[in-house]
């Protein structure tokens, strides 16, 4: 109990001084995401009448539990992405990799993403998926996020490198889908990543 | 046996409000002893021998009881599981039955379950958490595509609820009712979906382009917070909870994992602040985000709070994954209990459930906070996480 008098104010007065300190960086440059007013929802299903409690009644739990595959049409411009030819080889070299923890796009990527930009730029129909993925060290859902700013740092530049953000959309696995399940730092490394998937309009579209 | 009573005082006083300064004070100091502190109240149990001894025992053992000899035991629990559940619990020093029951119908295992939650209603005038529901994730391989499914709190009978045979993450229930939230990657996309148990239908609440995820519904069931991207980055958001109404709460650069305060005024989430992850929580109508002190326990993330509003729950990320609790009003620094990662509260407010990684498969455990007490669900498939107690 001593201690942690003495020890709390401390730490507050350590938490002052980082909130003082803290904010050199400035506000971070994000673009906003194609069709972020617009959410991609089924149809409803009207309201439920649900017995309400926490403890679920009657046997040994819900019985008829329905399996059917859920929500509706897509409508928003998610459709124009998904409608598209997925073309996962065209892009494949230039993979860019990402340091632990870390969702900077190393200076050493830079001729990548420039390689990703000359491929959009000097075909005017294509778009393109950005899979933000993570190693498997971190809490499922920080990876999701931390996969997520993976492939939208990835999106910015190339942003700066001319390229229109209305083309691309981004997707984080987090670290659902490992490039290689080993739990040594190599596999990490490699599993620290950002894709390109080059998208096609279908033929006769 | 002197020892026995006083701790057995002990959890008392940390779970009974005291009134007045100096009371307040006691109390406080008690309740830093109890994190992972308490000794357990210890029972002897005799004559079960089969589904039913199993049943109580994890019942028993994962909100606060110790099995020992008659001689060491405060109370004694003896009856039968030949067929079904009958037994008596009977205070060894006040030499009084307190509690005779005998059950039918059902199933064994539920009949178990009823009888220990009736032993810890007798003893801790508390209602036990026997007969609660978990959702989880399950993944066959460890990774990749996966499942939500529902079980009982210890594991048992587990019904798969999709068949998306997609990445699927972060179940959470809809307070008091047969619902579900969670997000599926079915549609090409990290989408949140509203799921009825009871009809089978769902639909999607949150679709937006990037990141829909870690939906968590208010104590009344009106909201849910969850994370997006849309804006550009990951925030926190929040919907009616047919997704309607949607309001950015956060502008941070890394906001995870939102949960509420059980008056439903506050979210708390994982943020970054200055470099370093915090605690964080903001009023969930929107305002200042205000940081938690987590007293030196570095990388916090999934905060879960108590439906008691008493204590946080969460993640310390370091080289592995441990589960601390801490109380809401930062009186009680954070205490580390087990090694584990998303905790979440059952109803009770002593209990966590929470997953852990046994040769690179997670498996669902359930933990007494206050005597550290843990024992491990029953599998549902390869690697079951992202556990969430109906509520």
């Amino acid at each position: 109990m001593k201690l942690n008098q003495i020890v709390f104010p401390l730490v507050l007065a350590l938490v002052a001084s980082l909130a003082v300190t803290g904010c050199k960086k400035g506000p971070v440059k994000t673009t906003i995401i194609p069709g972020h007013n617009t959410s991609i929802v089924g149809p409803g299903n009207g309201p439920e009448t649900v017995p309400p409690g926490g403890v679920i009644p009657g046997g040994e739990g819900p019985g008829g539990v329905d399996r059917g595959p859920g929500g509706g049409p897509l409508v928003d411009n998610r459709t124009e992405f998904d409608k598209m030819t997925r073309d996962p080889a065209a892009l494949a070299p230039y993979t860019v990799h990402f340091a632990f923890d870390s969702a900077v796009v190393l200076n050493k990527e830079q001729a990548n993403i420039a390689s990703v930009a000359q491929a959009l730029t000097s075909s005017p129909g294509d778009k393109l998926f950005i899979e933000g993925n993570c190693d498997e060290r971190g809490t499922q859902e920080y990876n999701r996020a931390l996969g997520e700013r993976r492939a939208l740092a990835l999106r910015e530049a190339l942003v700066k490198n001319g390229i229109d953000p209305e083309r691309i959309r981004t997707i984080s696995y987090g670290k659902d889908k490992p490039e290689d399940p080993g739990h040594d730092e190599a596999a990490w490394a490699k599993n620290r990543r950002g894709v390109f998937i080059l998208l096609h309009p279908k033929a006769g579209v | 046996m002197k020892k026995i009573i006083v701790s057995f005082l002990t959890i008392g006083l940390a779970t009974v409000a005291l009134t007045g300064a100096r009371a307040q004070e006691i109390r406080i100091e008690n309740v830093i002893n109890i994190l992972g502190q308490a000794r357990p109240i210890p029972v002897a149990l005799d004559g079960f021998t089969g589904e039913g001894a199993e049943v109580l025992k994890f019942d028993l053992y994962v909100q606060g009881f110790s099995f020992v000899t008659p001689d060491a035991a405060q109370y004694l629990i003896h009856g039968s599981d030949a067929g079904s559940v009958a037994g008596t619990v009977t205070d060894k020093f006040a030499k009084r039955v307190m509690l005779s029951r005998s059950y039918n119908g059902a199933s064994l295992r539920r009949q178990a379950h009823t009888f220990a939650d009736e032993i810890v209603e007798t003893i801790q005038n508390k209602k036990g958490v026997g007969l609660t529901k978990i959702a989880f994730k399950a993944q066959p391989s460890g990774y990749g595509p996966g499942e939500i499914y529902i079980a009982d709190f210890d594991g048992h009978g587990p019904q798969r609820i999709t068949t998306d045979n997609a990445i699927v993450a972060k179940p959470a229930w809809a307070p008091g009712r047969l619902a579900l939230f969670y997000t599926s990657y079915v549609r090409s996309n990290p989408d949140i979906y509203y799921h009825s148990l009871s009809t089978g239908q769902r639909r999607v609440i949150a679709g937006y382009s990037g990141l829909n995820t870690s939906a968590a519904a208010s104590p009344d069931g009106a909201k849910i917070a969850m994370v997006l991207s849309k804006s550009g980055s990951d925030n926190i958001w929040v919907c009616g909870a047919d997704g309607s109404g949607l309001k950015r709460l956060t502008t941070g650069v890394q906001d995870s994992s939102p949960c509420w305060s059980p008056d439903g005024q506050w979210i708390c989430f994982a943020t970054e602040i200055g470099g370093r992850r915090r605690l964080a929580k903001v009023a969930a109508s929107g305002g200042a985000v205000q940081t938690l002190n987590t007293a030196g326990v570095s990388n916090p993330t999934e905060p879960d709070w108590s439906p008691d509003g008493k204590w946080i729950a969460f993640t310390r990320q370091s080289r592995d994954f441990d589960i601390c609790v801490m109380s809401a009003d930062g009186k009680v620094p954070p205490v580390v209990l087990v090694r584990g990662e998303n905790p979440s509260w059952a109803p009770n407010s002593r209990t966590l459930v929470f997953n852990h990684d046994i040769g690179h498969r997670d498996v669902l455990s359930v933990l007494d906070v206050f005597t550290k007490q843990y024992k491990d669900c029953a599998r549902a498939t390869g690697s079951d996480s992202q556990p969430a107690w109906a509520k």
